[in-house]
């Protein structure tokens, strides 16, 4: 069986990952790498959840602090900390997250729609819930996180 | 590789062809004539004209078609490229470059200029229609029909009706002139392999081509032909045996299959005259089926002797006839009959010569390069040179015990990754040439649009820079030749008034300087209309009327945006595009502009730009526990400020006084928001740089970590513009570092704040 093949008929496959207590997964097709953290170079003037850029094999890459930019509290990164590699539209974004958790392969059976909830930004970048093993793992679109990145590469 | 990877590479090498085109066309304009030059430029159009041809874009072939034989006469001598013909051979060369670039892109061409250039190359290549007829009649004839082909060839304008009859005498005596051509009859031996087809290339086409060159006779081969169940379809099994009396004799032969010379077998021989009639002799099985294109013709010149001169006046016309003649050149060649004869005695000694002309027409020994597999390798030694350095560092604190083997080994290490980046930087290094050519097209049209007489030079053509940087150059070269040749230059008229030259001149040279490459651009026209622009800048609200400005500032106020001098809006200015953009192109290339003007006697544009927008010599600083890069093109002086020296301006100014003038100090760290409190300056550095705008700044840094060249990394590639930041690099211990944009910095510096550029462009 083709690899397409086969993903049509298991499904999408996600990469799950932890920020603080949290659960979170993205396409797995979108993560270019996953790499720890080291310290980034600031920004000035950058939005407070960019911590800054590294440097990716001689390409610039901006880190966003994942946490902040779902609105919640800053992470203090450490050296446990991961860095998640992920192309948004054509740009590379390195988003920093507690702790990458799973692989996950669902099919569109396993996703629940997002529960009808008052926050526009979580409405914004969630794409729905995924029940699995009594753990809630919520879907996340990058696009929608980064609207500037994608309506610049667009 | 597909279909369209080779047109791409087809309209690359039209690009070359068109550069070598023109560059040729302007030899001779300049009084070159040397007939390789003419050859040169013969095949750059052949050329087109062929690749044209095996992609089916028709409207190019047709246009390259009659070029091509216009300059065919020049190239026999039969056509004078004085003045007159090569303003429309220009002309043609620039309408040829649209077709090729509107075959690539798809967009139009101005239909009529094409038409008209076609019916002045026709009337060029035709003025000699009556001359060369006439000619085996004229040459023991009196003066003036031999005299006729120059002055024809000199007024293209008049080529029907009027003609001038001027007495020359060279004719008297003149024996070599080639009144009648001396024809070779050329044997011929085609037999294509399979290669041939499975390029692209069509026996027919090319049997058409070279029934083109004069009277052909042909037969087909058949003989190999294998019966239909043995047939492989993909096979070439037919051979061809050609005999063609042309003038252009064995080299015009070869250049038909210039194409298709590796895929086939040819033979060519020449023979003499008297052996071609008794070879025609021998071999009567060709008598039967003469290939003779004039009997198609619908015209009287039905004869053989008359069609000789085919090539040289054929027209769109001809190529039509040409087309139905292959029709029934495909059923002559199927009934010929298949003898076989085989001229073996010449094969060697002619596959020598073939070699030979192959090797002198063979361009300079260069390869073709994606330019994305050039900055690949920039990129992957730009990671060497810093992973080069990170081992480097990590030995050194690791090993301190002095001289060790892996020191030296490092060392050694070090010289050849500068080495290697060195030879990478060079292979993006190309001469200016292209951009510079394009440039004398631009000034030919506009003078046209003006009806000024302008004569562009150029020096320093050769000057090398990085191709980035020359394919970012001709935007805003273009527009300040505009502006030189349509603001700069004045009217003919009013220069003889002015006891000038008619002709203005437009001069364009290229220079390196220390590590920059600078160009100028100087005519020598009225010069800079200092109280008109005066004026302007007033009714805009620029400048105060009662203010008073130097020389040079007012000079500087046409880089004003919005600013344009022309009263009325023209064709060529006044668009709302003025040199504000120039200005900004340029600068955003790492480069300055300036201009010096002298009333009366023109103006100057100076524009040095880095040799490459790959790497930057930097000075690499500390500011606020961040290392950051200043551009070191940007740097005066550094200094250490004493107290006595730093003097408080107002509230919140500071002035720091350097040999007895004052600079305002610039704090980066709080410009870039790396801090909120105000460094103490006697702690730091000041770093004096020449803002764009004029006038310096001290931008106060907390420690100079010393000089680098750092290799320059895009950040708008993953995130975005940054107000402050040019770019951002990578440091020898794999951190990124950012490099100062110092123009930035010191605007807001102005007052202009960075952080309200940033909402500006965030909104935008």
């Amino acid at each position: 069986m083709t690899y397409a093949a086969k993903t049509l008929s298991q499904g999408r496959e996600l990469i799950a990952f932890r920020i603080g207590e949290q659960e979170f997964c993205v396409n797995i097709m979108a993560v270019r790498e996953i790499r720890g953290w080291t310290p980034a170079t600031p920004m000035p003037h950058a939005p407070h959840h960019v911590l800054g850029v590294l440097n990716l094999r001689g390409a610039v890459l901006p880190i966003v602090d994942l946490s902040l930019r779902l609105g919640m509290k800053a992470a203090e990164p450490t050296v446990r900390h991961v860095i998640i590699v992920a192309q948004v539209g054509a740009k590379i974004v390195g988003l920093l997250v507690d702790a990458v958790s799973d692989i996950l392969t669902v099919t569109d059976e396993n996703v629940q729609p997002t529960p009808d909830i008052a926050s526009e930004l979580e409405k914004n970048y969630a794409r729905g819930i995924l029940a699995i093993e009594g753990r809630m793992i919520c879907m996340i679109e990058l696009e929608s996180l980064f609207p500037s990145i994608e309506s610049e590469a667009a | 590789m597909d279909m369209n990877e080779i047109k791409e590479i087809f309209f690359q090498e039209c690009e070359e062809q068109l550069a070598e085109l023109e560059s040729g066309l302007l030899k001779l304009n300049d009084g070159d004539r040397d007939p390789e030059t003419v050859n040169a430029v013969f095949r750059a159009v052949h050329s087109i004209k062929g690749g044209a041809g095996a992609f089916g874009l028709d409207e190019l072939v047709s246009f390259a078609h009659v070029f091509e034989t216009t300059l065919d006469c020049v190239r026999s001598n039969k056509l004078e490229p004085n003045q007159d013909v090569l303003k429309v051979m220009l002309k043609s060369a620039d309408v040829l470059a649209d077709l090729v670039s509107a075959s690539r892109d798809g967009g139009g061409v101005d239909d009529a200029r094409s038409k008209q250039l076609i019916r002045e190359l026709e009337a060029l290549a035709k003025g000699e229609v009556p001359a060369t007829s006439d000619a085996p009649a004229a040459k023991p004839a009196p003066a003036p029909k031999a005299a006729a082909p120059a002055p024809v060839a000199a007024s293209p304008a008049n080529d029907e009706g009027f003609q001038p009859i001027p007495f020359s005498f060279d004719d008297f005596d003149d024996e070599e002139v080639p009144v009648a051509p001396y024809m070779p009859t050329c044997e011929i031996q085609f037999r294509p392999k399979r290669d041939l087809y499975s390029k692209g290339n069509e026996a027919t086409l090319l049997l058409r081509d070279l029934s083109r060159l004069g009277e052909m006779s042909i037969r087909c081969d058949m003989e190999s032909l294998p019966l239909l169940q043995d047939m492989n379809p993909e096979e070439a099994y037919f051979s061809w045996k050609i005999s063609v009396s042309t003038e252009k004799g064995e080299d015009g032969v070869r250049s038909v299959f210039e194409f298709a010379e590796w895929d086939c077998d040819l033979e060519v021989r020449t023979i003499e005259e008297e052996v071609a009639a008794s070879a025609e002799d021998d071999e009567l099985p060709m008598q039967p089926v003469p290939f003779d294109l004039s009997i198609l013709d619908d015209g009287g010149e039905a004869d053989g002797d008359a069609s000789d001169e085919e090539p040289a006046v054929s027209t769109v016309a001809d190529v039509a006839a040409v087309e139905t003649a292959s029709n029934v050149f495909q059923i002559a060649s199927a009934r010929v009959d298949a003898a076989k004869d085989e001229p073996r005695a010449a094969v060697a000694a002619q596959q020598n010569a073939s070699q030979a002309s192959a090797a002198s027409t063979a361009a300079a020994p260069t390869i073709r390069v994606d330019l994305d597999r050039v900055d690949r390798l920039i990129n992957l030694v730009g990671e060497l040179v810093i992973n080069q350095a990170m081992l480097s560092q990590s030995v050194i604190e690791n090993d301190n015990n002095g001289v060790s083997s892996i020191n030296m080994g490092l060392e050694e290490l070090q010289q050849l990754t500068r080495e290697i980046q060195d030879s990478v930087m060079a292979i993006r290094a190309q001469p200016v040439k292209p951009v510079f050519q394009r440039m004398s097209r631009i000034v030919r049209e506009i003078a046209d649009v003006t009806g000024k007489s302008v004569r562009l030079i150029t020096e320093g053509e050769n000057t090398e820079v990085d191709k980035t940087v020359i394919d970012k150059l001709a935007e805003p070269l273009t527009h300040m030749i505009r502006n030189a040749v349509d603001h700069g230059l004045e009217t003919p008229e009013k220069r003889v008034a002015a006891g000038k030259n008619p002709e203005g001149t437009v001069r364009l040279t290229a220079k390196h300087r220390s590590g920059r490459i600078v160009i100028e651009l100087a005519d020598d026209g009225g010069g800079i209309n200092r109280e008109k622009v005066r004026q302007k800048a007033i009714d805009n609200d620029l400048i105060a009327a009662d203010a008073n400005l130097s020389d040079e500032e007012i000079d500087n106020l046409i880089f004003h945006a919005g600013f344009s001098t022309a009263d009325k809006i023209s064709d060529i200015s006044g668009r709302g595009v003025g040199m504000d953009v120039v200005k900004r192109s340029i600068q955003a290339l790492g480069g300055r502009i300036s201009i010096s003007s002298k009333p009366g006697q023109g103006s100057v544009f100076t524009m040095s730009l880095p040799l490459t927008l790959a790497v930057l010599d930097g000075m690499v600083v500390t500011v606020a526990g961040q290392t950051l890069v200043v551009p070191l093109t940007a740097i005066v002086e550094t200094l250490q400020p004493e107290a006595s020296a730093i003097h408080s301006f107002g509230a919140s100014q500071r002035l720091i006084s350097i040999r007895n003038s004052f600079c305002p100090l610039v704090d980066v760290g709080r410009i870039l928001n790396f801090r909120s409190s105000r460094a103490n300056p006697v702690e730091g550095v000041a770093l004096l740089v020449e803002s764009e705008g004029g006038g310096q700044r001290a931008l106060m840094v907390d420690a100079i970590q010393g000089q680098r060249q750092v290799v320059i990394k895009s950040l708008e590639a993953n995130y975005s513009h940054v107000p402050g930041i040019a770019a951002a690099t990578i440091l020898g211990d794999g951190r990124v570092a950012l490099i100062l944009d110092v123009d930035a910095v010191v605007a807001a510096s102005r007052g202009q704040s960075l952080k309200q550029e940033m909402s500006l462009a965030a909104a935008g």
